[in-house]
């Protein structure tokens, strides 16, 4: 479902030189499977979500989603990709503030240009036991809670994958497993595949594939 | 979600700064309609006067002079006329064209508030505004065969405090009041009858009897007064017996200090006043004040002169009409004018041009109000950088985030104009009774002008344009960088 192959990303130094970041060979990632990705800081695991969801686009090298290169896409298009295909988990969530979590998981579905299913969202939020929440700004829930809100706002599109940056890196040890939970079951139910990036080697053990970055992108200096 | 609502949650988040820039700009927009309003006012209360005829005729002299004085009792007139061109014009070789012709005779004041002496006609015969006809809030109109009586505009009603019954005594224009006795020349005038509101400058006004104005001392100096005072001089009264002896000096010699004799065209003698353009009878001095309880004869109508004469043309006849402005300018003493073109001139020449500068001043307020919307925004956008790149990674388009930002400030100009609106419109609303008692035209607070619908446009271009700034900078913003900026 996901393949990258001979992907190359590098950023451009203040020196006028450049700082390879990512040089990646090859990487699968199969339809509603689901993986771990850690790697020390710096290695490139934001960069290489980036450049899957099409925020940042490759220096060379092809990102396959499903039937489509994304590197051919203009950004519109990338855009409007990302919206329908790909839902995104931040590791400072991310909420909009000035919007009610039923609103923050309703304006994802707006900026798919789709349908806007007020019944999915509330359904997804009472998945994630905010049902009692929807009106909440996101000022006005725990930590905890806006996790789970992004967690229901990634899913409202019914992507076809979902990526993780570091959900767990902001919770507390007592909602780490909840959030993992959550990710988990909501993509099973969904048929998303999901790749969680990690620091944390708790979370990562739940998963039956972890791949380490710093082993397969080139550019990591070891 | 739509879009609106999305701009309209992010000024919420702002809730003050929001606030204060819709403000500024309601401000900015309030002064632009308090504009327009007394533009329209001002309009309105300039065109409205010349309503009801279509020339006036009057002295030869700056027409201007001739309409402001006559319409809006403003100034002085431009001089006299004989009375004779009222009658060529009701019944003489003008008569033809004209369906109507009302003499008003000026030159007299009370209180501040000019008396005019015409024709009761003038209040059954001539219209105002649409076509309406003159009506009174209490008692009637003054009778032609009653010299004295008169009746007052509604403005001078409620701010004299008069009702019908009372009485007042003209003075001339600058003349001081002092007790009932002091003037002499003058009769007092009964009013009959106070007039509805009209909205035209006749409520400001008293109106009184022609009749009665000719008969008024100020006016008996024509040669026919000569005559009667040679005659009263000669003649016995009550105190002097007819044997009396007469005073040597009483002789036909007499001459009025003040006062030139001449003679017209038609041989009619008529008086020459040193300052003839102040009034139908400025000039004349007023040694010759009427004894208490004694009526003076009226001028004969030879000697009459007038102020103007107001003149409804013949519609039926349009090219007599059209032909008789021309006609009557080619006579060595009066001309006429049409007071709606002469208003339009001098509302387009000078008032336009007042108003003008005080519109674009107004749009500069607006226009300062709509660059604090583009600081207040543009300021924000650093803070919002952050929110422009979730909304982008969570598949909004540039194109989307920028629409967002400026509908944002289209919400702000709206918001604040409607702000603007409101306040300009309550300002005009708690001004209307002063505005209706001094121009006579009644404002509603909520009566729009045409020209505020530009305001809708003009906002939303200008917040298009002081959008487009900080829209651009969220069209522009570095998702990746944004995103690994708040990590």
């Amino acid at each position: 479902m996901l393949e990258l192959r001979d992907v190359k990303k590098s950023f451009a130094e203040p020196d006028g030189g450049e700082l390879p970041i990512l040089d990646i060979e090859e990487f699968h990632l199969d339809a509603g499977e689901q993986m771990a990705l850690v790697g020390r800081s710096g290695c490139g695991k934001s960069t290489m979500l980036y450049v899957i969801a099409g925020i940042s686009r490759p220096d060379a090298g092809k990102v396959r989603i499903g039937e489509w290169d994304i590197t051919l896409f203009t950004e519109a298009e990338c855009d409007r990709f990302r919206a329908e295909q790909i839902g995104y988990v931040f590791q400072t969530f991310n909420l909009l503030p000035g919007f009610s979590a039923l609103e923050n998981v309703l304006l994802g579905m707006r900026f798919a240009g789709g349908h806007v299913d007020r019944a999915r969202a509330k359904h997804l939020l009472e998945r994630v036991g905010l049902g009692h929440r929807m009106s909440h700004k996101p000022t006005q829930l725990s930590v905890g809670e806006q996790q789970r809100v992004s967690v229901a706002r990634a899913l409202a599109n019914q992507p076809r994958l979902l990526l993780a940056d570091e959900p767990t890196a902001n919770v507390d040890a007592g909602h780490q497993q909840q959030v993992v939970d959550m990710l988990r079951d909501g993509c099973r139910e969904e048929e998303v595949a999901l790749m969680v990036v990690t620091h944390t080697p708790e979370v990562a053990q739940q998963f039956e594939r972890i791949d380490n970055l710093e082993e397969i992108n080139r550019a990591v200096v070891l | 979600m739509s879009l609106w609502k999305i701009a309209w949650r992010s000024i919420q988040q702002r809730a003050f700064a929001s606030a204060l820039t819709a403000f500024a700009m309601g401000l900015g927009v309030a002064l632009v309609v308090a504009v327009l309003v007394i533009h329209g006012v001002i309009d309105q209360s300039f065109r409205r006067g010349a309503q009801g005829y279509d020339l006036i005729v009057g002295a030869k002299g700056e027409s201007m002079q001739l309409v402001l004085n006559t319409v809006f009792h403003l100034g002085q007139p431009t001089g006299t006329i004989p009375y004779s061109y009222f009658e060529e014009l009701t019944e003489g070789r003008f008569s033809s064209a004209v369906e109507a012709a009302i003499p008003v005779a000026m030159g007299h004041a009370y209180k501040d508030y000019a008396v005019i002496a015409t024709i009761p006609e003038m209040f059954d015969q001539l219209r105002f505004l649409d076509d309406r006809e003159y009506s009174f809030s209490e008692g009637r109109n003054f009778d032609a065969n009653e010299p004295f009586e008169g009746i007052v505009g509604a403005t001078v009603a409620k701010k004299l405090k008069l009702k019908v019954g009372d009485t007042l005594r003209p003075t001339h224009p600058g003349e001081e009041i002092v007790g009932d006795a002091a003037d002499n020349e003058h009769e007092p005038i009964t009013i009959v009858g106070i007039l509805e509101h009209t909205g035209t400058p006749n409520d400001r006004a008293i109106f009184m009897n022609l009749d009665g104005f000719y008969k008024f001392g100020c006016h008996q100096k024509g040669p026919s007064r000569l005559k009667t005072l040679l005659k009263e001089r000669n003649e016995p009264t009550e105190e002097q017996p007819a044997d009396a002896p007469h005073e040597p000096e009483a002789t036909n010699t007499l001459v009025l200090p003040g006062i030139e004799t001449s003679h017209d065209e038609n041989g009619n003698a008529e008086e020459t006043a040193h300052n003839e353009k102040a009034h139908a009878h400025e000039g004349e001095t007023h040694e010759s004040h009427a004894h208490k309880g004694h009526v003076h004869s009226p001028v004969p109508h030879n000697e009459r002169r007038l102020s103007a004469v107001l003149v409804c043309t013949d519609h039926s006849k349009p090219r007599l009409a059209m032909e008789l402005p021309d006609v009557i300018n080619e006579e060595a003493d009066a001309q006429a004018v049409a007071p709606t073109r002469i208003i339009s001139q001098l509302f387009d020449g000078i008032i336009g041009n007042v108003q003008l500068i005080l519109v674009i001043l107004a749009v500069l307020v607006v226009v300062v109000a709509g660059i604090g919307i583009l600081v207040s925004i543009y300021n924000s956008m650093s803070d919002r950088r952050h929110e422009i790149a979730v909304m982008r990674a969570l598949g909004a388009s540039r194109l989307l985030v920028g629409m967002v930002i400026l509908l944002e400030s289209i919400l702000l100009s709206l918001g604040g104009g409607a702000i603007g609106l409101l306040l300009g419109h309550g300002l005009v609303g708690v001004l209307a009774p002063t505005i209706a008692e001094n121009t006579g035209v009644i404002v509603g607070a909520f009566r729009f002008q045409w020209d505020e619908l530009i305001l809708i446009p003009g906002l939303i271009f200008l917040a298009s344009l002081v959008g487009y700034l900080p829209a651009a900078v969220a069209y522009r913003t570095d998702v990746a960088k944004s995103l690994a900026a708040n990590q």
